[in-house]
């Protein structure tokens, strides 16, 4: 006697099944989602970022505030280096989320690191986001070989 | 009953293996971003504060921190790559191990030019 098995999730999951009653709707599949996506454009946000300050010209010797200041001269790398900050911390917040509920077994010790997390998550990418559009690249509290050379002489 | 799991290890071999070294590279690179965007933020200080810090950088053990950083960085660029084509292409599972292997030899032969390019900067005066 064959006994015929339903393939899995074919058609609609009865109630039963269904893990979450409070609808948490679609989140994890956007998260899931989201991971992929930004990714794909973190792949190639950072690979040109190290090739620029790692790479290129003197490498890391360098990078000091008139390198900075050169960059953040131009919206260019202003938009660069705020879409990499916010995609960076959003895809590596959601990584260590998924880690956390991984492995961390106690609802009390999940929602503690997690509280942790988020509110790391937006100090930096408060911070963050306020470091590129408040930056002055020519400050007065520096002396001219600090700054970049388009500063006017003090 | 001991309430241990009996064992942890699920199918081994290189789907696991690469899943494990996607979250140990994805948690150190997550922690070098928080520290890196507070190293960056010196900027809005002073140049002064901003250049002693980023100097601490710039000696051969930080060096050979950022050698390990980007090696960590490519490998989650390149294995993340193959995850999103086991996940969308249709034959991605099916090539999933054979794709973790080229994987593993673009990965080294990145970090092999990235060494040669950085070690000597590193290491040398200037």
């Amino acid at each position: 006697m064959s006994t015929n098995i339903e393939a899995p999730r074919s058609g609609r999951i009865s109630p039963r099944y269904t893990r979450s009653k409070s609808g948490k709707g679609n989140f994890e599949m956007f998260a899931w989602l989201f991971m992929r996506i930004s990714g794909v454009l973190l792949v190639v946000l950072i690979f040109t970022h190290l090739i620029m300050n790692l790479v290129l010209g003197d490498g890391i010797k360098a990078i000091d505030f008139g390198f900075v200041a050169g960059k953040w001269a131009s919206p260019l790398w202003q938009v660069w280096d705020l879409v990499m900050l916010w995609l960076a911390m959003l895809h590596g917040t959601n990584g260590v989320r998924t880690i956390i509920n991984d492995y961390a077994e106690k609802n009390s010790t999940r929602m503690w690191l997690k509280t942790v997390l988020y509110a790391a998550t937006v100090v930096i990418i408060v911070l963050g986001t306020l470091v590129i559009f408040t930056f002055d690249p020519c400050p007065a509290n520096a002396t001219l070989d600090q700054l970049p050379s388009f500063c006017p002489a003090p | 009953m001991s309430k241990l799991p009996a064992g942890t290890l699920y199918r081994g071999r290189e789907g696991q293996w690469s899943w494990v070294a996607h979250r140990i590279t994805g948690v150190v690179i997550f922690f070098f971003l928080l520290v890196h965007v507070l190293d960056t933020s010196l900027v809005r200080v002073s140049p002064e504060a901003y250049n002693v810090v980023i100097g601490a950088y710039k000696n051969p053990i930080m060096g050979l921190g950022e050698l390990g950083l980007v090696a960590a960085i490519v490998f989650h660029a390149f294995n993340g790559i193959r995850v999103v084509l086991i996940d969308f292409w249709k034959k991605g599972p099916k090539y999933q191990r054979q794709m973790l292997w080229g994987v593993v030899g673009l990965w080294a032969v990145t970090i092999i030019g990235f060494s040669i390019r950085h070690i000597p900067i590193i290491f040398g005066g200037h």
